[in-house]
């Protein structure tokens, strides 16, 4: 175990970097919407997700039911049902630590796991559980220290939350570069430009996915060809 | 808001964020095929939703008023082109939110 710690670690230096810096950004809004450090520590302990920690922020902002956090954070999450297919026989190889492996499957984390080649004499569960624990310790590092150091840094820090937007404007970008079908994509962004057009910023999201849901299944016939 | 509100509302957001992970390694065990619906609104849904998502970010912007999203549009073809161009995901993000706060704080006042 203690052997593949640090081929682990230099492995996760790229998403150190990132982590600390969406991470601070997710710490600084929740510090500007009133939640201290001890939040920030368990938010991202126990939900760890980029997207879906930004979207929370807004919806606490928001004070929104506990229903629309619900559907919100599993639409937004959706795309992770997909990364763990390619995990299923991987991770069932290393018995108990699978549940952890299972929970820490973020974006970055995936891509590393994708990619990382482990070095001879060292064990490849070991390597995928420090990457795994190693990227999560970053994260929480990241929003703890923003929601400390937030308030006293030496500039201003309006305009941070752009980062969610960022990082959806990126996830945008590589689900369209890896599809050669757009009409799911633009489909989204018509009902949910209609929508909040129609029923303004408080209310448009729920009947937005709603109609997407509906759209995407009732054009499956045609768009399922596209997307096979 | 209560202290308690705001727990169960991270609370949620934790286990349905853990359900959307767990969720195939609980329905597919490798011997039975993925249902075709399934599969199907697995590759279409997540461009939709994320689409929705870039729109939901924007939804407080004044189109008529202010700014007229010009430093938020500018920002994210920026952060967009950089993305396609050099596909690096913290240079993207960190030069797309820095220089929307630059833009905010120093010329768009």
């Amino acid at each position: 175990m203690k052997k593949a710690f640090r081929p682990a670690f230099t492995a996760t230096i790229p998403v150190l970097c990132g982590y600390l810096f969406i991470g601070f950004a997710f710490g600084v809004m929740l510090r500007d919407i009133g939640f201290g450090s001890i939040w920030s520590f368990f938010c991202s302990l126990s939900i760890y997700a980029g997207s879906g920690q930004y979207l929370l922020v807004s919806l606490l902002a928001a004070k929104a039911s506990l229903v629309t956090v619900a559907v919100m954070t599993l639409l937004l999450n959706c795309r992770h049902i997909f990364y763990g297919l390619s995990f299923l026989e991987t991770f069932h190889e290393m018995g108990r630590r699978k549940w952890y492996m299972i929970f820490s499957l973020t974006d970055e984390t995936y891509s590393l796991l994708c990619s990382v080649k482990t070095p001879e004499g060292i064990d490849a569960g070991d390597m995928r559980f420090w990457i795994a624990m190693l990227d999560h310790s970053y994260w929480i590092l990241g929003g703890v220290l923003g929601t400390i150091i937030g308030g006293i840094l030496p500039f201003d820090t309006t305009g941070i939350d752009f980062a969610m937007t960022s990082l959806f404007t990126v996830i945008f970008v590589e689900q369209w570069q890896s599809t050669k079908c757009h009409i799911p994509a633009l489909m989204g962004l018509a009902a949910a430009a209609v929508s909040l057009a129609i029923l303004g910023p408080d209310n448009f999201i729920l009947p937005a996915m709603l109609a997407i849901c509906v759209m995407l299944v009732a054009m499956r016939g045609r768009l399922a060809k596209e997307v096979a | 808001m209560t202290t308690v509100y705001a727990i169960a509302m991270i609370a949620v957001a934790a286990v349905c964020t853990f359900a959307t992970r767990v969720a195939p390694f609980l329905l597919f065990n490798g011997s039975k095929p993925i249902p075709p619906i399934i599969r199907y609104l697995g590759s279409t849904l997540p461009p939709a939703v994320i689409a929705l998502l870039v729109v939901y970010c924007l939804k407080n912007v004044g189109w008529v008023t202010g700014t007229h999203g010009i430093p938020e549009l500018l920002c994210i073809a920026i952060t967009a082109l950089l993305h396609i161009w050099k596909h690096n995901n913290l240079l993207s993000i960190g030069v797309g939110t820095v220089l929307y706060m630059v833009l905010i704080q120093n010329v768009f006042v």
